[in-house]
């Protein structure tokens, strides 16, 4: 029966993002209808986007960070102005500095960590023209950078990987919007609030008083989903019932999330003009994103028996349980959405191992639009090399050699994660300022610390909740490694991108490594899990593994 | 870079009111011309006034009515929240014990685990239907009714699986609590 439910779901997964991959292929390659063409041209011809000029790589690298350097400036703005801006009922009050940095730099990076609460600290204004526009344009964003990427490894010869404004402006407009759009109205019809009224007061059936936050939150959650976005209207993100309230919305987001990362694959495989190389990206995502479920969900169901017979309801909904909230948590995590439907400091410790290393790992488990392909690819340049290395061959990978450049830039993008996650989770375990904000002593404590800081360098955006990451240290220290885990390796993987695209495309012969065959997928998952395991196995034994080992022990803390 | 900044600020301000201001804006306007209840909020009005949301946990403490799970956010609907403890945490071990004991004694058989442990939203409307045809006998005896019509009632209130395959089965307390006012009128107070 649950075989039957996952097989359902995924079907109806890959069959979705299979069709969405084939309208982004026309998308991309600019072959939509004449009308669309005619308006995303008008409006790039009068922003001054010069749409007919392709970028070099670095041309487009620093168009990427003036975009998103604007955005950071528009949304801090807002957010500290948002007392004195329209389209605010409940009357809310400007956001601290440290943390409206805080949430600027995490939706401007698609992490959308949420040290706000939204129903208390945010006026609608902030959750619209704030939150939402960025929800659009940092997933824009990220998909843009894949497709850029992606042309570097695929396209002719050439100095040029694209036209940033051109990719962003498709992306938003004729993926994003569209999708978003059907997603709002049949989540509104669900019952996700979408009204611009303040707060309704009930008086309850025993008579007692009840403030019940709304909002227009369906536009919002309808996207956050869609662009791997990840941040709540409501505080308590997509477990509330406002953001959440049926079955059947809690799959058509789950779909959501995974949609458009999956799609990329296959998206890469048509620009490749060889559907088979997509298809092994898509089977070595799919292998890992299974392992980590079926782990997940057996300790969920399983359930804590130091609270009692049944599955791990503690931080759960009743109308998901433990299956609908272990799909979610395996996939916002791997798709670095960060949304949740249940409250992840309180799952199982190996569930949360599961959920700390999708997120370790670089997001690459079908990880988050556009991101999470581009971070995958890192692992390709690694994993040919390393192949190549083994049989004593140039590495290739699509007729073009990998060399020590792309090596070497592969590596330091690599090292982005480790340096966030190792390096900051150091200083915030050892910095008293910063340790106030744990909330669980013993190895739990070490969790939620080490999950915060690979959220945030992973761009994920979920937490253990009891972490006090509102306090200033740690809204500051976690806006700076989501901008490392953002653009130090956006920067590198265009580079790799501007690299490639120079060199001529060999032809295939039968000396080449075959890189879409079962032998290529194991390469890969290999090396994404040793290069994982390496670097993170030893703060994890410390942390959920000491955990476990005390739970079966009988031990608490 | 300088190259880049008409194009940054002008999609921005563009994308800005597409997306941050047409977008929802239109999405408010068609849902509440297409399903006005939903999309405010799904309250339910009593005598002209609102009771509160059926997707909204509210708390009850009379003997007469369902009771919901529990709330780490004392079901505040304007500042939602889970207790975010760990699954080795003494405190949720111990709260979770403190409440089994409190909900056997009151309802005289064992606990479910929905029963003890905390929502993730701190507002989940739905209970399992254990956990609800578990208070019918309580209920029943403070509304002075037959407990089978209780138990029936709660029956009739359960919502399954989505596909047979989808979600858990569950009741929601309010409307089933609603639906009890009417249906077995408490006996006035002092009997």
């Amino acid at each position: 029966m649950t075989v039957l439910s996952y097989a359902l779901y995924f079907a109806a997964l890959v069959g979705l993002a299979w069709a969405l991959a084939v309208w982004m292929t026309r998308v991309y390659a600019g072959t939509l209808p004449t009308p669309l063409l005619r308006i995303e041209g008008a409006l790039l011809r009068l922003s001054g986007g010069s749409p007919d000029r392709e970028m070099s790589w670095s041309a487009y690298a620093l168009a990427v960070l003036a975009f998103n350097l604007a955005g950071f400036i528009m949304l801090y703005a807002i957010l500290r102005l948002q007392a004195v801006l329209p389209l605010n009922p409940d009357g809310i009050g400007a956001m601290a500095p440290d943390l409206a940095f805080n949430t600027a730099v995490s939706f401007v990076t698609n992490t959308n960590w949420q040290a706000y609460s939204g129903e208390a600290q945010l006026s609608y204004l902030s959750q619209m023209a704030g939150l939402t526009v960025q929800n659009f344009v940092s997933a824009g964003t990220g998909m843009a950078v894949a497709v850029a990427v992606i042309r570097g490894f695929v396209a002719a010869k050439g100095t040029t990987i694209g036209n940033f404004w051109v990719d962003l402006t498709r992306s938003v407009l004729w993926i994003l919007l569209p999708l978003s759009i059907l997603l709002a109205l049949f989540l509104a019809a669900q019952g996700v609030p979408q009204t611009l009224q303040g707060a309704v007061v009930a008086t309850g059936v025993e008579g007692q008083e009840q403030v019940i936050a709304r909002g227009p939150a369906a536009a919002q959650i309808a996207i956050k989903q869609l662009g791997t976005n990840g941040g709540g209207f409501f505080g308590v993100n997509s477990a509330h019932p406002f953001e959440n309230p049926t079955i059947a919305s809690n799959l058509a987001q789950s779909l959501s999330i995974l949609l458009i990362p999956v799609a990329f694959c296959f998206l890469f495989g048509r620009m490749a003009g060889d559907r088979r190389q997509g298809l092994a990206i898509f089977a070595a995502m799919g292998v890992m994103f299974v392992a980590g479920l079926a782990v997940i969900h057996v300790y969920e169901v399983m359930g804590n028996p130091a609270l009692g017979l049944g599955a791990n309801m503690e931080g759960k909904e009743q109308r998901f349980g433990a299956m609908l909230s272990s799909l979610w948590a395996a996939s916002t995590t791997a798709a670095s959405n960060g949304s949740v439907n249940a409250m992840h400091d309180s799952f199982m410790p190996l569930s949360g191992l599961v959920m700390l290393l999708n997120m370790q790992i670089g997001e690459v488990v079908f990880g988050g639009v556009g991101a999470g392909f581009y971070g995958m690819l890192l692992y390709v340049v690694l994993a040919v090399f390393l192949a190549g290395l083994m049989v004593g061959r140039t590495p290739e990978y699509l007729g073009r050699k990998i060399e020590a450049r792309e090596v070497t830039l592969a590596v330091l993008a690599f090292l982005s994660m480790p340096l966030g996650i190792l390096v900051g989770g150091a200083i915030a375990a050892t910095v008293p300022a910063a340790m106030a904000a744990v909330q669980d002593p013993g190895p739990h404590g070490l969790s939620e610390i080490l999950y915060a800081y690979s959220s945030a360098t992973g761009n994920n955006g979920s937490a253990f909740g009891g972490y006090g990451a509102a306090l200033t240290w740690h809204t500051t220290a976690l806006g700076i490694v989501m901008l490392l885990g953002r653009y130090a390796i956006i920067v590198p993987m265009l580079a790799i991108a501007g690299s490639m695209i120079r060199k001529t495309q060999a032809p295939v012969t039968s000396g080449t490594f075959p890189t879409h065959g079962p032998l290529f997928v194991t390469l890969l998952v290999l090396t994404v899990v040793i290069l994982g395991a390496l670097t993170f196995f030893p703060v994890l034994a410390l942390g959920p593994i000491a955990e476990e080992t005390a739970r079966v022990a009988g031990q608490s803390f | 870079m300088l190259s880049h900044l008409r194009p940054a600020i002008a999609l921005t301000v563009f994308f800005t009111i597409l997306t941050g201001l047409a977008y929802p804006l239109a999405m408010t306007g068609i849902a509440q011309g297409l399903f006005p209840a939903a999309a405010n909020g799904s309250l339910i009005e009593r005598n002209g006034t609102s009771v509160g949301s059926t997707l909204i946990a509210q708390p009850f403490a009379g003997t007469g009515y369902l009771h919901p799970r529990a709330s780490a956010s004392n079901y505040n609907a304007a500042g939602t929240g889970a207790t975010n403890y760990g699954p080795t945490s003494a405190t949720l071990i111990a709260d979770v014990t403190a409440r089994r004991a409190a909900w056997e004694a009151l309802n005289g058989s064992p606990a479910p685990i929905d029963a003890v442990t905390s929502s993730g939203s701190g507002v989940d409307p739905d209970i399992s239907p254990e956990t609800a045809l578990a208070q019918a006998d309580r209920i029943a005896a403070a509304r002075g009714a037959d407990p089978a019509a209780i138990r029936a009632m709660i029956e009739g209130a359960v919502q399954g699986r989505t596909l047979g395959l989808y979600g858990e089965p569950r009741v929601n307390v309010l409307l089933t609590n609603i639906a009890l006012d009417e249906a077995f009128p408490m006996p006035p107070a002092g009997n």
